[in-house]
């Protein structure tokens, strides 16, 4: 089978930006374009992963948006829209439209402009995904990982500390990503002292509200053969994408991510591959207790364990299995949109070894982009050739 | 306004109801009025970033009850001045408005903005 390649990424700085979601939007597809040295033209598919455009700025249309400023037209182009896993869901989309033949060349933007908006009015556009019974009552996606992190901490015997550890790590490895937002190293006391924001959760728990947008380039195998030197595209070998209940206290155990490993089980299943075979993973570090249900979800740990790979280093730059390398959502910033498409531009970059100060050891790497609070997820494991 | 778990004829309750029942497909034909019923905590957490028109600090918490021998779980803000633990029991008091309607993202009339909060019991 013609496999599906990325022979292009891109994004940019991530944080509080000048430009609204159009211009971040142009930015990103361009430079994508540029690094693979595909003119604008050569585009059959253009899709736009973003989740609230018209609810944050009052634009829609920013597919047909972005196909007319980068001149892409007449290509195909769609929004797709999966929430905060809207990255991972247009990373499917497209994966779908060069499998399936109805696209050559398919280019990939996700991108938010949030940082106009106060944290409240971010928080509430992001909580409008709620079922009703749960908007009515205040609820918001950090009062979802404050609860699930009590029952977490409860059941497993996990220390508090061991979340705080996620935060420093990313924080750690943020610093040497130059379109992180935050390019500050962070100790255990000043996780631990900061501010309470959904008991046990403290602001350090949470990634910040944030500018931005990302691009990736698709063509089948074959096609980037001709395009690309075999050391400049990686491909996708598996893909999977998985649903949860809309209404999150419905869930048998509210520690377990189940779209996360369903979406897991079918990318490595069509990868051929087993969870030791993943070198290093981007995981959705929204806030630090999605590492933990995540690493177990994706099957890197046993359930209730995943904490203490923190407290051991594995999860580390230099440990056994790196998560986060580019400094996770934490460090690196959440343009709800680009966060996915961001994931495996920092997994490309490991692959090709242009990783900079960050780079480790990989052959094969796996994101995990969640949407909700584990209620849309997309895991995609990307390889060398 | 009510508290109400929805039954499939297979026994399956959820809260809230749905179109079908979530887990085989029929339809929810049975209501059951939780209002009265003693619930317990599963887990709890208290909000001091909350959205616009919603109290500060927002307190919620996971309650679970029993129903004929199968548990359904309901989410809900816990009342003033009622601090819980996981575990402890809790029982729903009605408030009629839970947050402010107009403040937030989502129409007000598109859904009922009335509820029960947690009280410990
Ligand atoms: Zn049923």
């Amino acid at each position: 089978m013609d496999r599906v390649a990325i022979i292009g990424a891109s994004m940019t700085k991530f944080g509080e930006r000048e430009e609204w979601l159009r211009g971040l939007l142009a930015q990103a597809g361009r430079e994508c374009l540029d690094d693979a040295g595909v003119a604008p033209d050569e585009v059959d598919h253009l899709y736009v992963s973003n989740m609230a455009s018209g609810e944050f700025e009052g634009q829609t249309g920013v597919c047909n948006a972005l196909a007319h400023d980068l001149g892409a037209m007449p290509a195909y182009t769609q929004r797709v829209d999966q929430t905060s896993a809207s990255g991972g869901a247009g990373i499917y989309a497209a994966w779908q439209s060069v499998a399936s033949g109805a696209s050559e060349m398919t280019l990939l933007v996700g991108g938010e402009k949030m940082t106009h908006r106060t944290t409240a009015e971010a928080t509430d556009v992001i909580a409008s995904l709620t079922h009703p019974v749960e908007y009515k009552h205040g609820v918001t996606l950090p009062s979802f990982a404050g609860l699930t992190a009590r029952r977490y901490l409860h059941e497993y015997d996990a220390p508090r500390e061991s979340l705080a550890k996620v935060a420093v790590k990313n924080h750690e490895n943020g610093l040497d990503n130059p379109h992180a937002q935050f390019r500050k190293e962070v100790d255990l006391e000043t996780v631990m002292e900061s501010p309470i924001v959904a008991d046990p959760l403290r602001l350090y728990d949470f990634c910040p509200i944030t500018d931005g947008s990302a691009g990736l380039l698709f063509c089948s195998e074959s096609v980037a053969q001709e395009l690309v030197p075999e050391d400049e595209y990686t491909v996708i070998s598996g893909i999977g994408g998985a649903t949860d209940t809309h209404v999150v206290h419905e869930r048998d155990d509210p520690t377990v991510m189940g779209a996360a490993v369903e979406s897991s089980d079918t990318a490595y299943e069509m990868a051929d591959r087993e969870p030791d075979d993943v070198d290093v993973a981007e995981l959705h570090d929204m806030f630090t207790i999605l590492e933990f249900l995540q690493s177990e979800a994706v099957g890197f740990f046993e359930q209730g364990e995943g904490w203490k790979a923190v407290e051991e280093g594995v999860t580390e730059r230099d440990g056994e299995l790196p998560i986060n390398t580019s400094g996770g959502l934490k460090s690196k910033g959440h343009p709800l949109g680009a966060s996915g498409v961001a994931q495996a531009y920092e997994i490309h970059q490991q692959l090709l070894g242009e990783a900079g100060d960050r780079q480790v050891e990989a052959e094969v790497g796996l994101a995990c982009n969640v949407g909700g609070f584990g209620n849309c997820v997309t895991t995609t494991i990307m390889e060398e050739p | 306004m009510t508290l109400n778990a929805y039954r499939c004829p297979n026994g399956h309750v959820t809260y809230p109801g749905h179109e079908l029942c979530p887990e085989c497909g029929e339809e929810q034909t049975e209501e059951i009025d939780l209002s009265d019923e003693i619930g317990e905590v599963v887990t709890w957490t208290t909000n001091t970033a909350p959205p616009p028109g919603v109290r500060q600090p927002n307190s919620l918490a996971i309650v679970e009850f029993e129903v004929e021998g199968t548990s359904v779980r309901a989410i809900g803000q816990l009342a003033e001045d009622s601090e819980v633990e996981i575990g402890d029991e809790v029982r729903p008091v009605y408030a009629e408005e839970l947050r402010n309607p107009d403040a937030g993202i989502r129409e007000r009339e598109s859904q009922e903005w009335d509820g029960y909060r947690f009280e410990s019991a």
